[in-house]
């Protein structure tokens, strides 16, 4: 039992914050719930502070709308708090489309489809930020906020929390990109949130720390993250995961048996290597 | 160049290849991805909720956070979702299933922390004023409206929360019976705020009379026309400056030109 809460401690608490999440916004929405009110695009917590989704902001600003002074202020406290705490937690902690993309990730290794899939597919991680760059073109030249209107991550979580339609339609296409054609397909590669956020957490304080003396190779952690070519440090030296890539999702934590990796903050990291 | 042994590819080649291709296929999936914009933002009859700017603006500008949808206490409004062919995410409306009631303290106007909802456009000397909305016009088809048929339904007027001045009923005889009238229900768009009261309670089995978007079936005169009897309206011509042309023709006087110049017994 202790051996499984250490090997799934981080998993339990994130699918507890995401579930936790999508119910307080379901509540609001049919019982009048006050503590999270809206959508992951724009909400107001407890009645008091507004939050909003920066890129969803930025698409905006693209598409040539005035932004509010409301949609500012929370546009601008959800970038300090990534930049400062997160980094790309949003996807592993938050974004529901996360359940998804593990469950296609999972049942790959499960049934070991990475083995019979032969050669790698030559497909750049790179591809979100062309998405991302693509998306604010799109939203200048049409007049709207682009990704906004195709985002699989809002058609979910909207619909969860608002009536879905055929807005499951979009996580089973997810779920069976990631499951028979692209290792990672969507989060690791496509979607633009993604890499706004990889590019936003590039700064961020929270780190994962390889402590390469305990290390035994086992590779476990390569094997379960979702953007392994950040654990580039493996057994080779004892640093921080720094690459904005990382969505903090800590699975290679929960795996590791030896402790050598754990959380810590990024600037004690860097001194304690001194 | 020789035919047998290639050259290996050089890393500059490489580099400038990997550009040409991510532009190559960034500009196929930016046509495809405007061409399903521009597709599914072509929806033209879409009722949004009270104090909405205009659409062009309001697809920019509305972060589709569905907090007027919460505030609703009706459920009158609803967020597009995939499959109902609306742009998706943004409020909508549809007044046969369930019409804006027209709550006096606006609920939904003011959480919209976007500027897609404008406050100071329910707003009358800082009060709000539901009645300053502007969501469509009702539309009435003479042709199924059982009260132009000569049967009594007044269901519209009634229903209509701006009784007397957006909906009036006009009695004119019945000719065909001799001695019946005709209670019309007539719209009149300045005070119609398309609150829908009026489809959703008409009788027929599908409503005789809609809601469509003010910019859809509303026509425009022009300003060349002068309501010569408003007073108002005649102001606008006080200090106009006519514009003095003159040709060959226009020197003499009309009728002196029309009967002298001589060319009708040539």
């Amino acid at each position: 039992m202790k051996q499984f809460w250490s090997n799934n401690r981080f998993l339990i608490l994130r699918r507890f914050t995401q579930f936790s999440i999508l119910f307080l916004y379901f509540g609001a929405n049919a019982w009048g719930w006050w503590i999270l009110r809206g959508n992951l695009s724009s909400s107001v917590v407890i009645n008091f502070a507004q939050v909003s989704d920066p890129y969803a902001v930025l698409q905006m600003l693209a598409a040539g709308a005035t932004i509010s002074l409301d949609l500012f202020i929370g546009a601008a406290t959800i970038t300090v708090f990534y930049f400062l705490v997160g980094g790309r937690a949003f996807c592993s902690w938050v974004c529901p489309i996360n359940m998804v993309t593990e469950t296609a990730n999972y049942l790959r290794r499960k049934f070991e489809f990475n083995r019979m899939q032969g050669p790698k597919m030559p497909i750049s991680r790179n591809i979100r930020y062309w998405v991302l760059g693509l998306s604010l073109v799109v939203s200048f030249v049409m007049g709207m906020a682009a990704f906004e209107f195709v985002s699989p991550i809002s058609m979910i979580h909207r619909g969860i929390v608002f009536g879905l339609g055929f807005g499951w339609a979009s996580a089973v296409i997810i779920f069976l990109f990631d499951l028979f054609v692209l290792k990672d397909g969507w989060c690791g590669h496509i979607c633009p949130l993604g890499g706004f956020y990889a590019l936003l957490g590039r700064f961020s304080v929270i780190r994962v720390f390889h402590e390469e003396g305990n290390c035994t190779l086992c590779m476990k952690c390569k094997v379960v993250c979702p953007e392994h070519q950040v654990l580039h440090m493996i057994g080779k030296e004892s640093m921080s995961v720094n690459d904005g890539a990382c969505t903090n999702c800590a699975r290679c934590i929960d795996v590791c048996d030896d402790d050598a990796l754990g959380f810590s903050l990024r600037e004690l990291a860097e001194k304690n290597r001194r | 160049m020789s035919k047998g042994k290639k050259e290996p590819i050089s890393d500059r080649r490489k580099f400038i290849f990997n550009m040409a291709r991510g532009v190559g296929i960034a500009t196929l999936g930016g046509f495809i991805w405007s061409a399903y914009i521009n597709d599914a933002k072509a929806q033209k009859l879409l009722l949004r909720p009270p104090g909405a700017i205009k659409e062009e603006d309001f697809l920019k500008t509305c972060i589709k956070c569905g907090l007027c949808v919460e505030a609703c206490p009706y459920d009158t409004l609803m967020l597009a979702k995939p499959g109902v062919h609306k742009p998706l995410g943004t409020p909508y409306f549809t007044p046969r299933d369930t019409p804006c009631h027209m709550c006096t303290d606006i609920p939904c106007v003011p959480v919209c922390p976007s500027g897609a909802l404008d406050l100071q456009s329910v707003l009358s000397e800082n009060k709000l004023d539901i009645n300053k909305a502007d969501m469509g016009i009702a539309v009435i088809d003479k042709e199924s409206c059982v009260a132009f048929w000569g049967i009594q339904c007044d269901a519209c007027y009634r229903a209509c929360p701006l009784l007397g001045e957006a909906i009036t009923i006009e009695y004119q005889k019945n000719e065909r019976t001799g001695k019946h009238a005709f209670l019309k229900p007539v719209v009149h768009s300045d005070p119609c705020t398309g609150c829908g009261m009026c489809e959703h309670a008409c009788i027929t089995e599908k409503a005789s009379i809609q809601i469509f978007p003010r910019e859809v079936v509303q026509g425009k005169a022009g300003n060349h026309y002068i309501k010569g009897w408003d007073k108002k309206d005649d102001k606008r011509v006080k200090d106009a400056k006519a514009i003095h042309t003159q040709t060959e023709i226009s020197k003499e006087s009309a009728l002196d030109s029309l009967n002298d110049s001589g060319d009708l017994y040539q």
